[in-house]
């Protein structure tokens, strides 16, 4: 299998939060609109979807209800909390500082 | 906080978040599945597809508890580990909790009785505020202060609120059986308000009812109330008759109300009259309590008092000369005495329980050792080093919790024991040690050494854990580091055992001696077969001279004359009590600048000397003519020969008062052999004895010497004496060496070298049980490398040599580091000591033998099981 690229530390709980402010979603569909909207690039394990859920809802960020899919199986759908909402404005700030922190380091002199 | 809440209700939800997210998972991969299938997969095939990406449901799931839960499940399941851990080596279990129970019930008992006599306030209102205040001299740091001194003290002085007195006493209770001695006290009219204590019934004494000729008036204990008076209510009004005058009842103190400096005492009277002693200023014989004002210091009421006492020495330079000041706390007082013996137990426990966790902890270690294969192949499961470390540390846990568990049951049993040994005088002098039980004190001092232990035998595996390599571990036969890091470690620990036992050894050798000392110093008598009773005469009938002497005639004829009875002394004071009822002397013709020469004062009859079998060194001693009708003669003890007429032969010198008052010059007619007048501890200090028949007392002691069982006789002595005159009070009917062991510097002494002793021996066996287990383990495991050496050719004595040669060294580490250890110890219980030095040699060399004995015994079987190796079996065996 080749490697993919890995998520950067820290930016799971925003990808779920941003995932999420565009319709309430199951774990599985979260996974799988992370993965399409990122082109394939981004791949959510299992292993750290389902803990940072649960940590999700513990902290009162995202709600979780069981309701029926359209293929008629019962699912757990999450929902954006207004705490999760500030939240996420909360990361994408830090995430665009730091992004715009590192594109400075990184810009070549030349250019400038 | 609502965090907490949500966690802590997912507690009791587990099962219902356990199955919510295996259903979300189930879904996740059935949604893969089909993903798959419409990929164009096979279904089999698309579902061990989606099983193998999604990976380890169990895990994740275990994962998102752990993210969100608390860790105790995982607690619960080291916790059910280790508890079958301990069931599949009851052994190690037993030893390992019963050696813990010990160690901390030893603790938790001593603990109690320090909790209870110096931690635990005084009962009384503000206790800290109340000061004992008395005078003190060169000789007496805190000695009594007179009635004069104190109604000056108690007008002069700005520090106290009130400043209150009080003196023991004691009267003859005229009851329906008979006439009975009941001890008493006399205190000033604020002496109970100033404690803080309410009366149950009546009231207490009005400012100004102590004054002389004022109505007499008395105050019961709760005790006495109950035992003599059957709690009648009615009793506040009614007359008691006390010593012949009738005293009116107006109060009963409470059933909590104790006094411990004058604990036996049943009435409490105001002070009235001013007695014979009280009528002169240089006549000491009250105790001073005082309530410092608020905002005032102990130290500014101290300076303030011994101002005052500079004031009165200017002003009465004769009876105040060197008479200054002292303020101390009340609790000083009371518990002073006993604070060094109960640190220095506490200590000893201390000490002991730090063997106890080493050796539980050398225990675990070795266990730990034998479990490595278990610890490696968890490892290479993927249990991470702290994941093992909490594994270790809630075995230790556990044990450490089993263990406080027994030692609490242990502590309450030793408690009951320790409370039943204590001597009544002792208790009669520090009563709250009654009150000794589990309280809440004690329970957290349980807890907090249960959490010390539980630290000590957790962190020491984990801290061999951390060094530990798995691939080691997973070699059945290696002899890697961690065998050397054991064997280090385990070394150390034994020598850490070996030093705190001879700490121990040593300590409860020294107070052993001290103790031995003590009952063998020279008291200038001989106090076998000596029965001793008191006598309290009513004052109304024996105020006379001529009385009096004719009741001390009487009872010497009637005694002498019960057979068994060799001869019958008189005297005012017991010997072997305290260095107390003194005298100010001077001797007429020597330089004299109104120094207080003082020489304890004793009154004699003309047989006491001979009935203590005393020697006479010169002169002679007292006639039954050396009475009021004849001058003044006294006899004085070898001390006062020395020390006032060095080099002279003080026959026939005379010796006077401070003003050389003619009526009170003495000649001395003998010199008599230091017969011991203070406690055994104390220097024997000069003493003047006076013929009782010149100096009359209605309170006295009587001395009997017997040919045989003088305890046999105490009962006729007593019934001979009451059919005297059956109003005479009889008391205290007891014997010489009774009296003599039932000193409190006896009792402490005895009681701190059986604790320490106690302590010893237990700490003997742990030590040498400890390095039995090191050597014999040591040796089990290297049966291999044994098994070479002598395939090799190694001779039989070389083998045991070599183990007994790792033995040894341990031993003479251990005792090295103990002696020293042991030296600064004593020095720092030298208070405890008496007649020894912290340096003693024998008991140094005693201690080193025995455990060094006890140390080579240990070993020996260990060598020798070594030296019998077979060496081709060794080699086959693994």
């Amino acid at each position: 299998m080749a490697r993919k690229p890995e998520l950067l530390p820290g930016t799971l709980d925003m990808l779920i939060l941003k995932t999420l402010t565009r319709a309430p979603l199951h774990g599985y569909g979260i996974a799988l609109s992370i993965k399409r909207t990122s082109d394939d690039v981004l791949t959510v394990e299992e292993g750290s979807l389902y803990p940072a859920l649960q940590r999700l809802l513990l902290q009162e960020r995202v709600k979780g209800e069981w309701k029926m899919t359209d293929t008629g199986r019962r699912a757990r759908f999450y929902t954006l909390t207004a705490a999760g909402r500030k939240q996420l404005k909360l990361e994408l700030s830090q995430f665009d500082q730091m992004i715009a922190a590192i594109g400075r380091v990184l810009r070549d002199p030349q250019e400038a | 906080m609502k965090r907490f809440l949500n966690k802590f209700a997912l507690l009791f939800r587990r099962n219902r978040f356990r199955s919510d997210l295996d259903e979300e998972m189930t879904f996740h991969r059935a949604q893969m599945e089909e993903e798959l299938i419409a990929g164009g997969m096979a279904r089999e095939a698309a579902h061990s597809a989606a099983m193998r990406r999604f990976g380890n449901a169990t895990r994740i799931n275990e994962q998102s508890h752990e993210a969100i839960g608390f860790r105790l499940e995982s607690v619960m399941q080291d916790l059910r580990f280790a508890l079958r851990q301990l069931k599949r080596s009851p052994g190690f279990a037993v030893t390992a909790i019963t050696i813990l129970a010990l160690g901390m019930g030893v603790n938790v008992a001593i603990f109690a009785f320090v909790d209870v006599a110096l931690l635990q306030p005084l009962p009384y209102a503000a206790p800290n505020r109340l000061m004992s205040v008395d005078e003190s001299t060169a000789l007496f740091p805190r000695s009594n202060i007179s009635r004069d001194d104190y109604d000056d003290w108690k007008r002069m002085n700005r520090s106290f609120r009130t400043l209150d007195v009080y003196n023991g006493t004691g009267y003859l209770l005229r009851t329906a059986s008979g006439t009975v001695p009941v001890p008493a006290a006399r205190v000033s009219d604020g002496f109970f308000s100033t404690l803080g204590v309410k009366m149950e019934l009546g009231r207490g004494f009005l400012p100004g009812e102590d004054q002389p000729g004022k109505a007499k008036i008395a105050i019961l204990t709760y005790g006495t109330w109950l035992k003599r008076f059957g709690e009648r209510r009615d009793v506040v009004g009614q007359s008691v008759n006390l010593t012949g005058d009738s005293y009116t009842i107006v109060g009963v103190l409470p059933r909590t109300f104790e006094f411990a400096p004058r604990r036996d005492s049943e009435f409490w009277v105001p002070l009235l009259d001013r007695s014979g002693c009280e009528q002169r200023r240089s006549c000491h014989n009250l105790f001073g309590l005082g309530r410092l004002r608020e905002g005032v210091t102990m130290e500014a009421a101290r300076a303030e008092m011994k101002s005052i006492a500079v004031q009165l020495e200017k002003q009465y330079p004769d009876s105040n000369h060197g008479q200054s000041a002292s303020v101390v706390p009340l609790a000083e007082i009371i518990v002073g005495p006993v604070r060094p013996v109960l640190l220095t137990l506490l200590a000893g426990a201390g000490l002991l329980l730090l063997i106890a966790c080493v050796n539980v902890s050398s225990l675990m270690l070795v266990r730990s050792e034998s479990r490595r294969r278990e610890i490696a192949v968890r490892g290479a499961l993927g249990a991470t080093p702290a994941r093992l470390a909490q594994q270790f540390i809630t075995e230790g846990l556990l044990l450490a919790a089993a263990g406080c568990a027994g030692g609490l049951l242990t502590g309450a049993w030793l408690i009951s024991l320790l409370a039943r040994l204590i001597p009544i005088n002792m208790l009669v002098r520090l009563p709250f040690l009654a009150d000794v039980s589990m309280n809440l004190h004690v329970l957290c001092f349980a807890a907090g050494i249960a959490l010390l232990a539980a630290f000590l035998l957790g962190t020491l595996p984990v801290m061999r854990l951390s060094f530990q390599d798995i691939r080691g571990g997973l070699n059945e036969g290696s002899r890697g580091a961690s065998g050397r890091l054991w064997r280090r470690l385990g070394t150390n620990l034994v020598v850490v055992e070996l030093a705190v036992a001879v700490v121990l050894l040593v300590g409860a050798g020294l107070l052993g001696r001290s103790f031995y000392t003590l009952l063998h110093v020279d008291d200038g008598f001989d106090t076998t077969h000596l029965a001793t009773v008191q006598v309290m005469a009513p004052k109304n009938i024996y105020s006379k001279d001529a009385q009096a002497v004719g009741l001390y005639r009487e009872i010497e004829r009637r005694l002498g004359a019960l057979p068994g009875v060799e001869s019958v002394g008189i005297t005012s004071d017991l010997p072997v009590q305290c260095n107390c009822d003194t005298d100010w002397i001077r001797i007429p013709g020597r330089p004299f600048h109104g120094e207080h020469n003082e020489v304890n004062e004793r009154e004699v009859d003309a047989t006491y000397f001979a009935t203590l079998k005393a020697p006479l060194l010169r002169g002679r001693m007292f006639t039954e003519s050396d009475d009021a009708n004849h001058p003044r003669v006294t006899v004085i003890n070898r001390a006062l020969a020395e020390k006032y007429f060095p080099g002279e032969d003080p026959i026939g010198k005379r010796i006077g008062e401070g003003d050389l008052a003619p009526q009170f010059m003495r000649q001395v007619v003998g010199e008599i052999a230091n017969v011991r007048e203070g406690a055994v501890d104390d220097a024997i200090w000069p003493t003047e004895y006076f013929s009782i028949y010149h100096e009359t007392d209605t309170i006295f002691s009587v001395v009997v010497r017997t040919a045989q069982d003088e305890k046999a006789l105490l009962p006729s002595i007593v019934s001979t004496l009451r059919g005297i005159d059956p109003n005479i009070g009889v008391f205290d009917a007891s014997t010489m060496t009774q009296q003599i062991e039932s000193l409190e510097t006896s009792m402490l002494h005895r009681f701190s070298m059986w604790l320490v002793g106690g302590f010893a021996a237990m700490a003997l066996v742990l030590g040498v049980v400890g390095l039995y287990s090191v050597v014999a383990y040591s040796v089990s495991r290297r049966t291999r490398e044994i098994g070479v050496r002598m395939a090799l050719g190694a001779q039989r004595g070389a083998v045991y040599a070599m183990v007994m040669r790792q033995a040894w060294r341990l031993t003479v580490v251990g005792l090295g580091i103990g002696l020293a250890a042991s030296v600064c110890a004593s020095l720092l219980m030298r208070r405890l000591l008496f007649g020894v030095q912290a340096w003693d040699v024998p008991t140094l060399a005693g201690v080193i033998l025995l455990l060094g004995g006890a140390s080579m015994a240990a070993s020996f079987f260990p060598a020798r099981r070594a030296a019998s190796v077979n060496p081709t079996e060794a080699l086959r065996a693994e």
